[in-house]
């Protein structure tokens, strides 16, 4: 299964361009247009918000959390960055770290919340490998090699987990974002294919 | 030829020529307003943001890490010259203070112009903690790479000119926040490194005191290739 994560929605528009283009807006579209692909793929998907609302960071973890086998995949707009490009996430290794500590449970065969991503860090290494090749060869100026960053929503996945940036609401209107989806999508869901005769072969 | 056309000529033909003689003072005008909103700024920033000063400080060649004029999607290290304390709270006040107040153009800005250093503190473990206004948050554009440059430009330009801090902790209003602008993630401590010394050959070591020529001459800049991104680093 594939959990789609469009970031933001409700009153958190995410980014903003001058001419009204809302991360929020955008993403949804992403998200819709890469669950067919997905599909396409025979992949199951699920949504974690249709509409929209603003889910919290752990609500959408949750989603990821309670499947098995899931990936996660969160969509982004930035604000910035060279436009028409897309640049892949992942966690990097002991990431989010809280200062405060943990609630003292016991710690065999427990898994803390906050640092869920930690056990998946190497498949989420791979799994942003596959999807930037594939952004490098759909948008022009796009990074050959995906980047690490503490994305704050990638940290309570307990699931292979990426975030994906397009560039970017500066642009005029959403007509060049509208025309990065279709191979967006198809670049996706061709690298979740791949990515899943690693991931499945590990998991037996 | 009709008379309603020709009226129409006429009057398209001296909207023409009415256009191109005020062209010029159009473009003025946009320049003044321009260097109005930056001085405004620079205001606002001279009445909010108090300087740093101290006994020991001493003018030395500061590496500065902001956006790169040729790519701005990459930090890029500016050699300035800074009167920097020896005492590394302050300096590390000094540095973030000048990070936002000393940007060469508002093109390589990588923090807000209203952000304000609220606070600094260095634990004995060699953990900074810097504690910004509420305007780091709220005016960084929302984004992973911007918020990503942004940290990544506090850290650089700590690591390469105060040699004691290992790690940062960032506040904003005395407040652990779960994100910087919506997207990268604030509860853990971000590496703070120093540059190789091969690296930075122009820049005055960490905390060294300033040379003569270090006084004498004037501020350069460096360029550097585009920098890898910091990844937080566990407690």
């Amino acid at each position: 299964m594939v959990v789609l994560d469009p970031a933001h929605g409700g009153a958190d528009q995410g980014a903003r361009g001058l001419s009204g283009i809302a991360e929020s807006e955008i993403v949804l579209s992403f998200a819709r247009l890469l669950r067919i692909s997905l599909e396409g793929q025979g992949l199951r998907v699920v949504l974690t918000r249709q509409s929209n609302d603003d889910p919290s960071f752990d609500d959408r973890s949750k989603t990821a959390n309670a499947q098995r086998g899931a990936i996660f995949i969160t969509l982004h707009v930035s604000s910035t960055g060279q436009p028409g490009t897309a640049r892949v996430y992942s966690l990097p290794r002991d990431a989010g770290a809280p200062v405060s500590g943990g609630i003292g449970l016991p710690r065999a065969q427990l898994i803390r919340w906050d640092r869920a991503q930690q056990g998946y860090l190497e498949l989420s290494r791979k799994l942003a490998e596959l999807i930037q090749i594939q952004m490098a060869q759909r948008f022009r100026g796009s990074a050959e090699t995906p980047t690490v960053a503490a994305v704050r929503q990638l940290r309570t996945v307990a699931a292979p987990a990426v975030a994906i940036e397009v560039s970017s609401v500066s642009l005029p209107d959403r007509t060049q974002l509208d025309k990065m989806a279709p191979a967006l999508a198809e670049g996706v869901a061709r690298a979740v294919a791949a990515f899943r005769l690693v991931y499945e072969s590990g998991a037996k | 030829m009709s008379r309603g056309l020709r009226t129409t000529i006429a009057i398209l033909a001296v909207l023409v020529v009415f256009g191109l003689i005020t062209l010029p003072s159009l473009r003025q005008a946009i320049r003044r307003i321009s260097a109005a909103q930056r001085t405004e700024e620079q205001a606002r920033q001279d009445v909010m943001q108090v300087p740093v000063s101290t006994p020991s400080d001493v003018n030395v060649k500061a590496q500065m890490y902001w956006l790169s004029a040729a790519s701005p999607v990459t930090l890029e290290a500016s050699t300035i010259e800074l009167p920097l304390s020896a005492d590394p709270v302050e300096r590390s006040k000094q540095l973030l203070v000048a990070l936002i107040t000393n940007v060469p153009s508002p093109s390589q800005r990588t923090l807000p112009a209203d952000a304000i250093l609220l606070a600094f503190y260095l634990q004995p473990d060699g953990t900074g903690v810097a504690d910004f206004s509420d305007a780091l948050s709220a005016e960084t554009p929302s984004g992973i790479q911007s918020e990503q440059l942004a940290i990544d430009s506090i850290a650089r330009t700590l690591g390469a000119n105060v040699n004691t801090i290992r790690r940062l902790k960032i506040l904003i209003h005395g407040q652990e926040v779960d994100t910087l602008a919506g997207h990268l993630d604030l509860s853990g401590l971000f590496p703070v490194s120093s540059p190789s010394a091969a690296a930075a050959p122009a820049s005055v070591a960490p905390d060294a005191p300033a040379t003569t020529d270090d006084l004498q001459s004037a501020a350069t800049t460096a360029r550097r290739p585009p920098l890898a991104s910091i990844e937080q680093v566990p407690q």
